[in-house]
């Protein structure tokens, strides 16, 4: 039975709208999250970190540490053991960057940034390793450093893996910079801060060796195998002697998709002080430690003809990335395939400054780019006097004009009419400043689209039938947030024909079968396509015992009906439930793995996922204020396997675009080259007065080709392009056009 | 400015200090040592004896009342309510998302109104009733609120829930959740970054207006 032959998948409704299958977990307290596993003489590590952005550590003070009471050891450059994988020159702890290495550990006098590990004071409990961390005195030898984008933006190149090519990773279709000549053109520049992930859980790990040889780390990862794979070559350990655990992750946005030097600093603490060591970062440290969206200034050209034929598209970016390491995402990609232009050329570069690594971060490049290429959008259209809906229907791409392929599936122009519809677009008066509440307020509509490349890589799934009836599968997967678990037992309902509550889907563990890291909106799509192997590949193992050797013999498997739990053939001459399969043949329980990978068909198809946010917001016009009154957020983002799920992810990513366009900004003072805002009360994010009702809403409808279940992801399309319609909200309720983000009231009045 | 009752006078600032205090220990335990025991164990032990020693004194006696069990304790002051919950008492359940009281993550009822157990010590609660999330169901029973979360999905990942279900049940207690507009008021101080904001809301309303006793 080939797995596209289920075409019917999910056209019962038995199962959408699942509750959480961890929700008693989640909201009893019960669910263990990484920092949470209850460890026999656990020891506590607290990082010291630098409090200078550049030079070398001179000295260490660390007697006043060291014989503070419980302190098992205070380890630094000077005496740390040696990372056998940092010396041989490999990559101890891998991300995919394309040039410089991660920062290695306590492994050298190098300062790269300000809050950089220096330090690891390990005590017996918390209160002690916090109190003995305060004691530890670093002396530095200070040198320049630079952290001030705008001052050193001359010195952005392009990415070393591009110049290895000899293209400079430029893009051009067509003719450059073709806006130049349109009739109609628009020409602007739009900045986006730095942005941090800011999970509500801290990044947290406890290490355990085992053995001298064997470790197992409970680690707040998104990437079980990822992480398995960077500790054991960090010490030169055989991949299978890591075990990783996370169980519940608190949230990650990105930041937990590589193996941070923390989790290093970890697992080498517990093996110097022979003891499990728990090393929970501060909130502080999460602006530092563990990635964020990195500055990225945007210029975008768009030229059309008088009736809104866009003509030309030029994009071009900075990003910064640090000194040690260059970090690339897809920034400008949005503009290659997005609208339909016949002359398109994309120009990335990345400037490196005295910070940390930047990572992907929810949407990653595409979040940034979309914020440009839609608000240079709406410029067009008004400079154009068209509805900028029309504008971009007039420009809808039928087919992906990047690599020439027809698409997967698409249903944008859907998603317009239906947002647009719900929120009343056309009822507005698209003149700017033109419309008020009773009470004075501003009130403004403004839309953005957003698409992201709709996955699917390789995974395996095991399937456990037990006699009782019940089904256990597992994965090496995780749950950042999304509800995996319910999703995956749901299409495992659905193929098997059992009922939800027969079947655990376990996750979580590296020792489960092989998949791949929890990123880029593709874990229904890839996972999703494991279980539904493994769950038909249990019905055909099934089939065949049912059949077995007895008169039932002639009956050909494709003559088996599989529903309500029962095997039955057309001929009546089977009518078997599963579990009396198992007994019919004295088996206790029955065990099939599977593993499931795309194929051939991304070759011919182009895969997206699409969406569109429409928002309404009232702008205080003497202080700027903006309030967002509604959201109607549309995706066509394939087969919903849940739509109570992925309707929570829809909504918690308009308000993370809502975070982008009016709050988040990781402030640096340059003359420090430190963050002034590392905390949660002056680093704002969205709370529950800055929210609205969100209206989510599904297209809903199968993509043929992209996996069994038709589903594309939703994860990133949520936030991005919401930037850009909430910018474009506040233009139309003040005529003002903010392009650097956050939008403050300060740039409003 | 006048000092409040909790102020330390200046000139006992010294001596009641932690380090000093340590100084005396360690002298004593050193003479101790010689007096008992053979030379050559003399440093191992004065550490270890130290480190016991200052363990015991340093420590003070805390009674809490806790998910309705009785818990004589013996903690350092500067042991925060969280942290003995989360890391001696293992009531993991309570979060540490800010460990600033910037994000309600380690909300938990004291005797009966919501507090920020990062922000509060431990040994400022002596003879306190503390309700942890553990604490909130009864039994196998789901509290209404844990129910509505279920139901409403107001969560995602799960980190912020327990914090935001004490505020919640709170909210209501204390006639904060009249309207929505009051309710996204007065759970503000409960971040949730997947943003399951409208979700919840959704639960508390729905609670409110079902009327069962919080």
């Amino acid at each position: 039975m080939s797995l596209m032959e289920k075409q019917n998948f999910f056209d019962s409704k038995a199962v959408d709208g699942l509750d959480r299958v961890d929700g008693r977990l989640k909201v009893t307290g019960a669910a263990r999250y990484s920092a949470e596993f209850p460890i026999p003489k656990l020891t506590y590590g607290v990082l010291v970190t630098s409090t200078v952005a550049g030079g070398k550590i001179q000295s260490i003070d660390a007697k006043k540490a060291e014989h503070a009471p419980g302190v098992l050891a205070v380890i630094s450059h000077f005496n740390a053991p040696q990372i056998p994988g940092y010396s041989e020159g490999s990559n101890p702890a891998k991300g995919q960057t394309t040039k410089g290495q991660p920062l290695r550990v306590f492994s050298d006098d190098t300062i790269y940034f300000y809050g950089q590990p220096v330090a690891l004071v390990v005590a017996d409990t918390l209160e002690r390793a916090q109190f003995a961390a305060g004691l530890v005195q670093a002396q530095y030898q200070k040198a320049s450093f630079q952290t001030d984008f705008d001052t050193n933006v001359t010195a952005a190149d392009f990415p070393s893996q591009a110049k290895n090519r000899n293209s400079n990773g430029d893009y051009l279709r067509g003719e450059a910079d073709a806006y130049k000549n349109a009739p109609v053109k628009i020409e602007a520049e739009y900045v986006i801060p730095t942005e941090v992930h800011n999970p509500m859980e801290l990044q947290s790990i406890i290490a355990v060796w085992d053995t001298a040889d064997k470790v197992t780390v409970y680690d707040k990862t998104q990437s079980l195998k990822g992480a398995q794979g960077t500790i054991a070559q960090a010490f030169k350990i055989p991949v299978e002697n890591v075990q990783v655990v996370a169980t519940y992750v608190g949230g990650a946005f990105g930041n937990a998709l590589r193996t941070w030097p923390h989790e290093i600093a970890a697992v080498m603490a517990a093996q110097k002080v022979g003891r499990p060591v728990k090393v929970v970062i501060s909130r502080e440290q999460m602006f530092t430690m563990v990635g964020y969206r990195p500055y990225t200034w945007q210029k975008v050209g768009l030229g059309a003809t008088a009736d809104g034929k866009l003509v030309g598209i030029s994009h071009e970016a900075i990003s910064q990335t640090s000194t040690y390491e260059e970090f690339t995402e897809g920034t400008v990609n949005v503009s290659k395939f997005l609208y339909a232009c016949p002359n398109v050329n994309t120009r990335y570069k990345i400037l490196p400054l005295n910070v940390s690594t930047p990572t992907w971060m929810r949407g990653p490049g595409e979040a940034s780019g979309a914020f440009a290429l839609d608000c240079a959008m709406d410029e067009l259209a008004y400079q154009l006097n068209l509805d900028p809906i029309e504008l971009r229907l007039r420009n809808h791409a039928d087919t992906d004009p990047e690599r020439n392929l027809p698409w997967s599936s698409k249903y944008l122009k859907e998603c317009y009419q239906e947002a647009a519809d719900r929120i009343g677009w056309f009822k507005r008066n698209p003149k700017p400043r033109s419309m008020k509440t009773e009470d004075g307020m501003l009130i403004g509509y403004g839309m953005g689209t957003g698409s992201f490349s709709a996955g699917r890589s390789a995974a395996t799934a095991s399937i456990q039938m037990s006699a009782d009836g019940t089904y256990t599968i597992q994965c090496a997967t995780t749950d950042i947030g999304p509800g995996t678990a319910t999703a995956m037992v749901q299409i495992a309902s659905d193929v098997l024909q059992v009922p939800v509550e027969k079947i655990k889907f376990q996750l979580g563990n590296s020792s489960f079968p092989k998949a791949p890291s929890q990123g880029g909106s593709s874990t229904v799509s890839t996972v999703g396509s494991a279980v539904t192997a493994v769950c038909i590949s249990l019905k055909n193992k099934l089939g065949e015992l049912a059949i077995g050797q007895g008169e039932a013999a002639s009956v050909k498997p494709a003559d088996l009906t599989f529903a309500n739990g029962q095997i039955s053939s057309k001929d009546q001459s089977i009518k078997i439930a599963y579990a009396d399969v198992l007994k019919k043949h004295s088996l206790p329980n029955l065990e099939v793995t599977e593993e499931s990978k795309s194929g051939e068909e991304r070759r011919k198809y182009s895969f997206y996922s699409f969406s569109v946010h429409f928002v309404e917001v009232n702008v205080h016009p003497a202080t700027g204020q903006v309030k967002v009154k509604r959201v109607v957020s549309c995706a066509d983002a394939g087969k919903i396997i849940n739509h109570k799920t992925a309707g929570s992810q829809v909504i918690g990513g308009a308000i993370g675009g809502i975070g982008m366009a009016l709050m988040e900004e990781a402030v640096i003072d340059n003359r420090f080259g430190r963050y002034v805002n590392n905390n949660l009360a002056d680093y704002h994010v969205p709370v529950h007065a800055d929210i609205p009702a969100i209206d989510a809403v599904f297209i809903d409808k199968k993509d043929p080709y992209i996996n069994p279940m038709g589903s594309k992801g939703v994860g990133e399309i949520s936030l991005i392009g919401m930037a850009a319609a909430v910018a474009n909200a506040v233009f139309h309720a003040t005529g003002k056009r903010v392009r650097d983000l956050p939008i403050t009231p300060d740039k409003l009045v | 400015m006048e000092k409040d009752q909790c102020s330390v006078p200046d000139e006992n600032l010294n001596e009641n200090s932690g380090s000093s205090r340590r100084d005396f220990l360690k002298k004593s335990t050193f003479l101790s040592a010689i007096a008992l025991t053979p030379v050559s164990l003399v440093t191992a032990a004065e550490k270890e004896m130290d480190e016991k020693l200052a363990a015991v004194f340093e420590k003070v006696p805390l009674k809490l009342e806790i998910n309705g069990v009785k818990h004589a304790l013996s903690v350092e002051p500067r042991v925060t309510l969280l942290d003995l919950l989360r890391e001696q008492l293992q009531l993991t359940g309570t979060k540490k998302g800010c460990d600033h009281g910037q994000c309600g993550a380690c909300t938990v009822h004291v005797n009966g109104k919501r507090q920020n157990s990062c922000l509060t010590l431990a040994v400022m609660h002596d003879g306190k009733k503390v309700t942890t999330i553990e604490g909130l169901a009864n039994g196998a029973d789901l509290h209404p609120m844990q129910e509505a979360f279920i139901k409403h999905d107001g969560f995602q990942c799960g980190y912020c829930t327990p914090g935001q279900i004490m505020s919640a049940v709170a909210c209501i207690r204390e006639g904060h959740a009249n309207s929505e507009t009051e309710i996204r008021e007065y759970m503000s101080g409960n971040i949730c970054r997947c943003g399951a904001y409208p979700n919840i809301v959704n639960a508390i309303t729905e609670v409110k207006n079902g009327g069962q006793k919080v």
